[in-house]
This record gives C-alpha cells, sequence and structure tokens, in this order.
C-alpha cells in the first residue's frame, strides 16, 4: 500500500510513543490528507518537476535485512563523542562513549515520554513555509523514531556527534528526523548521513529542527549519499538565540531528486545563521532548493552559500529569500548561489529574493553561472594534469571554497576526503 | 639540432588572422640557459605560450622539437609530462585548490595507472623545496595563487618547477612584479635548479634578472623572429644602448637592406 495512503496505527500495539504524540500523529494524517499536492502554478513549486513528488509508488519500510552489515558500514569519522545508527528508523547502534556529563543523546520516541517539555518546545514548532508542509505532514504523521540531542547550559562537545541514517529496500519510505537543542552558552557539531543500502529507488522524507539558545555554537552538516534512484525530502527549520551561531551545510551527493528547505530565523540579537551547501548534480539529477533567512532582532547576520556544478543534462533551482522585519535594524544578510556549467544539456534556475521593512540594513544577493575557466584548465594542463582531472581539481576546489567557511578545521578536512571519494580522487 | 635540445624550427603562429611568430628558429641544448630579450609586443610571451600549447594559438608552419620529437600535436598536459614546463608571467589563481593538492595532482599524473604518490616522500620533498625557496609551510593548505603578492605567485611557479623536474623550462618574465630581494630569492631558485639535465629558456625585458641568471646565450626577439644572438655581454649592450641598432642592424630593414 502506498505511503501517501497508509494512515500511521491508530493506537497499534506499539506504545512507543507518548498517547498525546500519537493523536499529534492522528491530526498530522487529516492535515496531509486536508493539503493539496502542489500544483505547477504554487510559487513554491515554480521549475520543480512535480513528477518527481508523486509518492504512490512508495510504500512503508519493513525491518532491514541486515541491520550489523549497515551498522559496519556506518564508519566515517574516527574520533567521535557519540554515534547512532538507524536502519529504516530503527535505532540499531548507539554508541556514547565521548558524551560530556549532561548531554541527552536519544531515540525521539524516548525523549518524548522522558523529556515531554523539551521535547514540544522545539518539535517541528515552526510553519513549514517554503512548500512542503504537506510532506512534513506525512513524516510528522509516520515518524517511527530519530535522533534527540540536548546540550545543557556552557556545556561544549569537542568531538562530533554521527547519526546514521540508512535507507533499505526497493521503493521503501523513511522519515529520518534530527532534532538539536542547545542550551545557552552550549557548543557541538552533529553529523547527519543520509545513506541507502543498495542502489535502490526509495522515498525519504527528513526533517532536522536546530535549536539555539543564547551564545549556543552549532555546526550542522548534512551528508546526503541517497542512492542515484532515491527521491528525497530534506526539510531544515533553524532557530538562533541572542549571540547564537549556526553553521549549517548540507551536501548533497546523492539522489534522482532531491528537494531541500532551509528556514533560518534568526531571533536574538546579534545572531548569526550560516547556510552552505554543495551540490555536484550529475546524470539526470535534479537538485531543488529553496531558502529563507528571517531577520527579526537586531544585528543579526546571515550569510548563504550554495555552489552547484552541473554535468550531463542535470538541473537545480534555488529559490532564496531574505525577509528583514521591522525590529531588524541593522541586518547584514548576505546570499550567494554560484552555478558552474559543465555541460550544454544542463539547468540552473535561480530565483533570489529580498524583502526589507527595516532601516539600516545591508544585504547583499546574487546568483552567477559560469563554465570551467579555460586559462585554469590551462595553467592546469601546462603543469602534466590531464584535461578531466583538471576538470575535477576545478570542480573540487569550486567546492572546497564553502568547506572553507566552516571556519572547523578538522570538519573541513573530513569533508573534503568525504567529497574527494565521491568525485572520484 | 640534436637529440638533446629544445628545438624551435622556422616557426610561424598566428592568433586569429594575425600572424606572430614570423619563422622562429632557436635550439636550447640540455645543461644550457638561454635567454630571449626583446621589446614589448616582440612576441616573446606567445612563443612561451605556443610551446606550451595554449589553444588560443595557431601553428602554421614549422615545428618544435623536444628531444628531436615533434610536440606540436601533443595536447600541452602531454607535453608537459614529457618533461616541458611553463613558468607563467601571470599564474592563475584557483580557488579551493590548495598548492600541496595541485602539485599531487601533477606528480601524480606522470606515474604509471594504479600507482600512488607516496605521501610521506612527496610531503618531505615538498617542504625541503619550499624552505629553499622561502615559501612558508602553511602555504600547502592555501589554495593556488589566491590572494598572493607578485613575489609569492613566482616562486610558487619555481616550487612547481623544483618539484617537477622538467628536462627544459621556459620562463615567461619570472622577473616582472617582483622588488629586488624576491628577484634573488627566485633566480637563487631557480640557479639551484640548473645542471646538465635541463636546458632554460629565459624570457624577460630587463636585463636585470640576467645578472641573477647569467645565460649561455642571449637572443633578442623582434617581430616574431629572433634576429641577433650572442653571449650574455649582448644583454648588457642592450641594456645600456636598447633595442634599436639591433633592430636597424639585425630587423626586418636591416636584413632587407643587405
Amino acid at each position: 500500500m502506498s505511503i501517501s495512503t497508509t494512515p500511521p496505527p491508530e493506537n497499534g500495539t506499539s506504545n512507543r510513543w507518548p498517547a498525546w504524540f500519537r493523536k499529534e500523529q492522528q491530526e498530522a494524517w487529516e492535515l496531509f490528507q486536508f493539503l493539496p499536492q502542489p500544483k505547477r502554478n504554487d510559487e513554491p513549486w515554480r521549475f520543480a518537476n512535480l513528477k518527481a513528488i508523486d509518492l504512490s509508488e512508495f510504500h512503508a519500510a519493513a525491518p532491514s535485512q541486515d541491520a550489523a552489515a549497515l551498522v559496519a558500514r556506518s564508519s566515517a569519522h574516527t574520533d567521535l563523542a557519540a554515534k547512532l545508527v538507524f536502519a529504516n528508523e530503527v535505532l540499531v547502534h548507539n554508541d556514547q562513549v565521548g558524551l560530556p556529563a549532561g548531554v541527552l543523546l536519544l531515540p525521539m520516541e524516548e525523549a518524548a515520554k522522558n523529556h515531554e517539555e523539551l521535547f514540544r518546545k522545539s518539535f517541528m514548532t515552526s510553519d513549514v513555509r517554503l512548500g512542503s508542509k504537506k510532506f512534513a505532514a506525512l513524516h510528522h504523521a509516520h515518524l517511527h523514531s530519530g535522533a534527540f540531542v540536548y546540550v545543557p547550559q556552557g556545556v561544549v562537545i569537542e568531538k562530533p556527534i554521527e547519526i546514521w541514517h540508512w535507507v533499505e529496500g526497493e521503493n521503501a519510505t523513511i522519515f529520518p528526523h534530527t532534532l538539536i537543542v542547545l542550551a545557552e552558552g552550549a557548543s557541538a557539531t552533529v553529523i547527519d548521513h543520509f545513506v541507502s543500502s543498495r542502489d535502490e529507488r526509495s522515498l525519504a522524507i527528513a526533517v532536522n529542527d536546530l535549536t539555539l539558545g543564547t551564545n549556543a555554537k552549532l555546526h550542522y552538516v548534512g551528508v546526503q549519499e541517497w542512492s542515484d534512484k532515491a527521491t528525497a525530502f530534506h526539510i531544515n527549520t533553524t532557530e538562533v538565540e541572542k549571540e547564537g551561531v549556526s553553521t549549517a551545510l548540507q551536501m548533497n551527493l546523492g539522489g534522482a531528486y532531491i528537494r531541500g528547505e532551509s528556514d533560518s530565523h534568526l531571533l536574538g540579537e546579534e545572531s548569526r545563521s550560516v547556510m552552505l551547501s554543495i551540490n555536484p548534480a550529475s546524470g539526470t539529477r535534479e537538485i531543488d532548493q529553496r531558502t529563507f533567512q528571517d531577520h527579526f532582532a537586531p544585528r543579526a547576520t546571515s550569510d548563504l552559500l550554495y555552489h552547484n556544478a552541473l554535468a550531463d543534462s542535470s538541473r537545480t533551482i534555488f529559490a532564496g529569500l531574505i525577509k528583514v522585519e521591522e525590529a531588524a535594524h541593522e541586518t547584514d544578510a548576505y546570499q550567494k548561489v554560484r552555478n558552474l556549467m559543465l555541460s550544454d544539456e544542463a539547468e540552473a534556475n535561480s530565483m533570489p529574493g529580498l524583502e526589507i521593512l527595516a532601516d539600516n540594513v545591508r544585504c547583499t544577493h546574487g546568483a552567477t553561472s559560469g563554465e570551467l575557466n579555460e586559462d585554469e584548465l590551462f595553467y592546469m594542463m601546462a603543469r602534466g594534469i590531464p584535461p578531466k582531472q583538471a576538470a575535477q581539481l576545478i570542480v573540487r576546489g569550486f567546492f572546497g571554497t564553502v568547506l572553507e567557511r566552516l571556519e572547523n578545521e578538522p570538519l573541513h578536512e573530513h569533508l573534503g576526503e568525504i567529497l574527494d571519494r565521491k568525485l572520484g580522487f | 639540432m640534436s637529440a638533446h635540445s629544445l628545438s624551435i624550427r622556422d616557426l610561424h603562429a598566428s592568433i586569429g588572422d594575425k600572424p606572430i611568430l614570423k619563422g622562429l628558429t632557436l635550439d636550447i641544448p640540455k645543461g644550457e640557459v638561454h635567454a630571449i630579450m626583446g621589446k614589448n609586443g616582440a612576441g616573446k610571451s606567445t612563443l612561451a605560450k605556443i610551446m606550451a600549447g595554449h589553444p588560443d594559438y595557431t601553428v602554421t608552419s614549422g615545428d618544435v622539437l623536444l628531444d628531436g620529437e615533434s610536440i606540436l600535436g601533443l595536447e600541452p598536459d602531454v607535453r608537459a609530462r614529457l618533461g616541458l614546463f611553463l613558468a607563467f608571467q601571470y599564474p592563475m589563481e584557483i580557488p579551493g585548490v590548495t598548492i600541496a593538492n595541485f602539485i599531487r595532482a601533477a606528480l601524480q599524473a606522470r606515474l604509471p595507472e594504479g600507482e600512488e604518490l607516496e605521501a610521506t616522500d612527496y610531503y618531505a620533498k615538498l617542504y625541503a623545496k619550499m624552505d629553499a625557496l622561502s615559501v612558508p609551510r602553511n602555504f600547502t593548505s592555501r589554495s593556488v595563487n589566491e590572494g598572493f603578492s607578485g613575489g609569492e605567485k613566482k616562486r610558487c611557479e619555481i616550487l612547481q618547477m623544483a618539484m617537477l623536474e622538467p628536462s627544459y623550462a621556459v620562463l615567461d618574465e619570472t622577473d616582472s612584479g617582483l622588488d629586488i630581494d624576491a628577484l634573488k630569492i627566485v633566480s637563487a631558485g631557480v640557479n639551484a635548479l640548473r645542471g646538465p639535465n635541463i636546458g632554460m629558456l629565459v624570457i624577460t625585458h630587463y636585463q636585470r634578472l640576467l645578472d641573477y641568471i647569467v645565460p649561455d646565450k642571449v637572443h633578442v626577439m623582434s617581430e616574431g623572429r629572433i634576429i641577433h644572438s650572442g653571449d650574455k655581454d649582448l644583454a648588457l649592450k642592450l641594456e645600456a644602448e636598447g633595442y634599436d641598432w639591433v633592430e636597424k642592424q639585425f630587423g626586418e630593414s636591416g636584413i632587407k637592406a643587405a
């Protein structure tokens, strides 16, 4: 049965989730059914491939056949604070060796039961307003598990927390979720890995909520390596209080159709949100990204940098809005998308936007498209590097300039290695 | 012409319809350093780019031979792997590609298929060459030429040359944009690479560089040809007296008169 016609279990035999959450799930299911499928003329779906978001052939995922093998394959960073592995939304590995006292790293249903107030305060509290409200409702209705991260006041986690989300099964659907709450002055690095067990068609509707208290610092990275046949939604909300700094990077290294929505709320004075994305598109891959930098408070900064490299007949869409609300004086907002066109058949659509309701602000936005620089190519070839490798190096460099923005050398290096492997170095 | 030389034979080349090289002949034996001097617009830098295989230029006749084999039909990267090196007058910036990765890719391209460059040896050699050229070691993680001063760019060109160990090197205005201290460092780097296994062609506008890189031969280029050759004293004479006398005596008008 299609996931889009499968209601969540009424009460079921399981009491994994508390009753209040199961009630929410029923409401979310009703909302999903009520909301219309996106149509051609809907602004948030301009240029989008609406055929790609027909969910009728996808069904609920069965438990993974070989979770142990997936755990063994969940290996990227060697020096971690903790690692969780989910296989088809079931927590199959939980290693918390390096977590400081007081930090909570739990499967979400456990957090909902035992830390209800904390959970409710930050779980999908913001309106999904960049187009995928219907799909977020389906996520909410079917959510089976996910990662809940809470870092208490003043606690700094030096090493990364790694969370793996595996999907397995032809036309299987999963709903990965990562919820991160950093209390005042807390600091953490979280890397979400999204991976397919096999070269299969699948659907993922992933949500992450990033909540940063006063002066909290978060590095969040989504390493998306779904199979080249996968459809995926990645829906992000980031809320930053006074002087908090969120640096979030989405690397889209896989997938046939990827819809990304990233919504940053700059709630406190001098808060900062850095929004980064690395998108190597090849074959017929489509990467459709919608962003929102919403400034509510004075002297906050947001800085968006998306780099797309388009080969073959791939396609990208970027639509980004910077909005400066009335109170947000002295906002400093920056938005830049760069498309590196590697093929005549590729297509990049960029729609930057600005809406300014306050005085004395600095906002810059822009989108550029260009081909490989012939002089750079010649320079590299004059060193003996064959043209194909030279082009690869230039593309790697193009993405490397995004990684530099992380301002976190070990993380930069680690992600650089993942990128190298994916780009074939 | 010998089997151990970089040999340019009656080379004619143009960009679009405009002829730039008009029958240039030059022989640089391995083990020697030759200098080409000439006024702006003489075609010096064009010659360098054509030898390296820049796609903007068309060779209409003549040949360039590396150890007796024509390289004109070869792609720039193949020429480089055969042992030809060009130090650029204006080295390109490559955002996001570190110097270490760039040079490693160039060395890797010279290894047989399936063979991997040994990382420890590579870095040991790289650091030694960097120290010799006074290039700070933290440059390895900086993007190629991005935000470098003129002197840093030229030092990095020589660093690449030192790492790639070419059999023939063309240095295109390596002195341009350098102050005297940077010039000394770069020249010392070049001199350290001199020897029986390399032939060098130093292209320069000013005699100053040749005080530090003393050439075996000096050639004067004018209107796309070598019009006169001599030993290192020719450079001093050009510096003192300018180019007019040599163009009058040996240039197109001079030849016609003869």
